[in-house]
């Protein structure tokens, strides 16, 4: 890999995933050092924890980015209520698969999380809301809990310190929406899985109207390694403000698809080049959508970024779950929005007008314009009808379905221009249905 | 879910008789086995907050019967100590509860962006095509329901399909009719599982 004057990385979350008992509490024991770390922070005060933690500079790795420190500081402590986790393992961004491998691979490092980050909000209880897709994957998270549990890494007075802490996996059914914080909250009260308003937040009135912080999978499972090795490593393993190993998930036309652990110096080049490859074929990059398909695109120019949050927001994108899909030139422009607004149409939780309506509205004119049939008004009308969706809506979820059109209309106007002019998809490639069987599927 | 059913806009079709309703069903109440796993499992929730054990039980339920019928939801909330329409709304909301009867293997095709990038769009074609089903039907042998859902997040195996709770990965279009006769001949035998499974059972 070239990683230029930099030392070689050497991967922290993801070292031991590929050796075959990777996931038992007796590999995460012997090579991982274990649960050393809920002993290192059960010595000290919840709230040096807390201080430990924002030293670090962990960023939610979810897609905000926020300090997770701050999150945990906000966590209402003087009050009668009980305070809760919940662990958001609700992973459904197109293009993000990086907590499916921690989960699956390295279970102990996410209970661990887990218990410390419950001791430093002062929560009895945790839940980690998992999607309902990850059934096969639940079924490994929840054999590896019971064995903490026996091992006494969970329940009453761990390490006879008078800490209690239990872990619960909760299953989803299928919602996208129910990754965003108030909705998974919702959800796991058992309800449609909508966003509520805010405020007041989840810190405040979250769970049952109790305190309660949530976590992505991944910024829980840094947490262990923080305490281990202290915030100054951590915050010295990346750029500043954007320190720590960060997981990438590299999906679409690359030879090697998959989870990569890099820190965030790694620029976007490096990412699809060498950790993935490069190309499928060799052909040429048409652009890359770095952080999961809410996010907007980047052109080849624009490969040297550093594949950091800060580096990436400056570059007019986000680094949002950094789920990166790499497009090569056979991709129709077009045709991407209109798979995307698919998608957003479909998992619209239905709560805000312009989302759930207009959602809909643009997928109906990507489709006619995708068709051949578009007019040249349309495209006008596809700008505003997206440009009015933006900040109009309780969570992020609006903004997000808008960005894959005002993103690829910035970027590629000329490609719906050919097509309204043409009549026709003017890029159709080979492993596209010639009749998409989804036209007005659910 | 969506709210954008595809319907003609004609008041013809506005009745309210129109409406879907759950399928009545025979009465139902869950096995002793069941029963005794959503005790369990609504005691990891605070007393006065039964409901968040709504997912589980629908889910216990769906196991027994295959789909939800209003009989079954009828059940879950006198458990879950809630009304029969809060539980309608929570079905209705969830994409992964049924209320129609399926087929014993539900492939699940996962059809967007990373996955129709290396040809979901054909793999459902190709599904279709072996099957005689198009999306969202099931075979008259009640084997086999074909559905497009939404990112199943594993793209880096695209294209995927989830089979019932089980995976299939890297299935390409290609591979559709091979696949489809050897889930008939073998069942859940002819699935690859989470590929990472797979490298574990290899490597020990």
């Amino acid at each position: 890999m070239t990683q230029g004057s930099r030392p070689a990385y050497e991967p922290v979350l993801t070292t031991h995933v590929g050796d075959a008992n990777a996931y038992t509490l007796e590999s995460y024991l012997q090579k991982q050092r274990g649960y050393d770390g809920l002993r290192a922070a059960l010595a000290v005060a919840p709230n040096d924890v807390i201080e430990r933690v924002k030293a670090s500079g962990l960023r939610g790795r979810g897609g905000a980015g926020f300090p997770t420190g701050m999150k945990w500081q906000f966590v209402l402590k003087d009050t009668p209520l009980p305070k809760y986790l919940c662990c958001n393992a609700d992973e459904s961004e197109p293009g993000t698969f990086k907590d499916h491998v921690l989960m699956e691979r390295n279970p102990h490092l996410l209970i661990e999380g887990c218990a410390i980050a419950c001791y430093a909000i002062g929560a009895k209880v945790a839940y980690i809301y998992i999607r309902g897709e990850f059934y096969h994957v639940q079924r490994i998270l929840e054999a590896e809990i019971e064995k903490a549990y026996a091992a006494g890494y969970l329940g009453k007075n761990i390490f006879g310190s008078g800490f209690d802490c239990d872990v619960f996996v909760h299953r989803g059914a299928g919602a996208y929406e129910a990754g965003e914080e108030t909705a998974l909250i919702e959800s796991l009260e058992g309800k449609r899985a909508q966003p509520r308003l805010k405020p007041p937040f989840p810190a405040v009135a979250g769970l049952y109207q109790c305190p309660t912080a949530v976590n992505n999978v991944e910024t829980l499972c840094n947490v262990p390694p923080i305490m281990l090795r202290g915030a100054e490593w951590f915050a010295g393993l990346g750029p500043e403000k954007n320190g720590g190993p960060k997981l990438y998930c590299i999906s679409g036309h690359v030879k090697k698809p998959g989870v990569y652990e890099a820190s965030m110096h790694t620029t976007l080049r490096e990412l699809v080049y060498d950790y993935a490859g490069g190309i499928r074929d060799d052909r040429p990059l048409k652009a890359i959508i770095p952080g999961g398909s809410s996010v907007p695109l980047l052109l080849p120019h624009q490969l040297d970024t550093p594949a950091s949050f800060d580096a990436v927001q400056k570059a007019g994108s986000l680094l949002g779950s950094a789920g990166l899909i790499v497009l090569d030139d056979s991709v129709c422009m077009v045709w991407l929005a209109m798979n995307l607004l698919h998608f957003y149409r479909h998992e619209s939780c239905g709560k805000c007008t312009p989302c759930r309506e207009g959602g809909d509205w643009l997928y109906k004119l990507l489709q006619r314009i995708e068709r051949g049939e578009g007019q040249p008004k349309d495209l006008d009308l596809l700008f505003g009808v997206a440009s009015n969706i933006v900040g109009k809506t309780l969570c992020a979820f609006g903004d997000a379905a808008a960005t894959p059109v005002l993103s690829t209309m910035k970027l590629f106007r000329d490609e719906y221009e050919a097509h309204v002019r043409e009549g026709r998809c003017t890029l159709p490639a080979p492993w596209r249905s010639a009749q998409p069987a989804a036209a007005g599927a659910h | 879910m969506s709210f954008h059913p595809e319907m003609d806009y004609v008041p013809a079709r506005f009745h309210r008789s129109e409406r879907a309703l759950a399928v009545p069903g025979e009465p139902f109440a869950f096995t002793p086995e069941n029963q005794a796993k959503f005790d369990e499992v609504v005691a990891r929730y605070p007393a006065d907050r039964r409901k968040s054990a709504i997912l589980y039980a629908l889910y216990l339920a769906q196991g027994q019967l295959g789909y939800l019928t209003a009989a079954a939801m009828r059940h879950v909330a006198e458990q879950i100590r809630c009304t029969p329409a809060e539980v309608e709304d929570v079905v209705s909301y969830y994409t992964m509860f049924y209320t129609r009867p399926v087929g014993k293997y539900v492939l699940n095709v996962c059809r967007t962006l990373s996955c129709a990038l290396l040809g979901a769009e054909r793999v459902t074609e190709e599904l279709s095509r072996s099957l005689g089903i198009k999306p969202g039907e099931t075979d008259p042998t009640g084997t086999f329901t074909l559905v497009e859902v939404e990112c199943l997040g594993a793209c880096d195996r695209a294209p995927v399909v989830m089979v019932n709770d089980d995976w299939h990965e890297g299935l390409t279009p290609e591979q559709c009719a091979a696949f489809v006769a050897t889930v008939r001949s073998q069942g859940a035998h002819a699935f690859t599982g989470c590929h990472l499974d797979k490298e574990k059972a290899q490597g020990s």
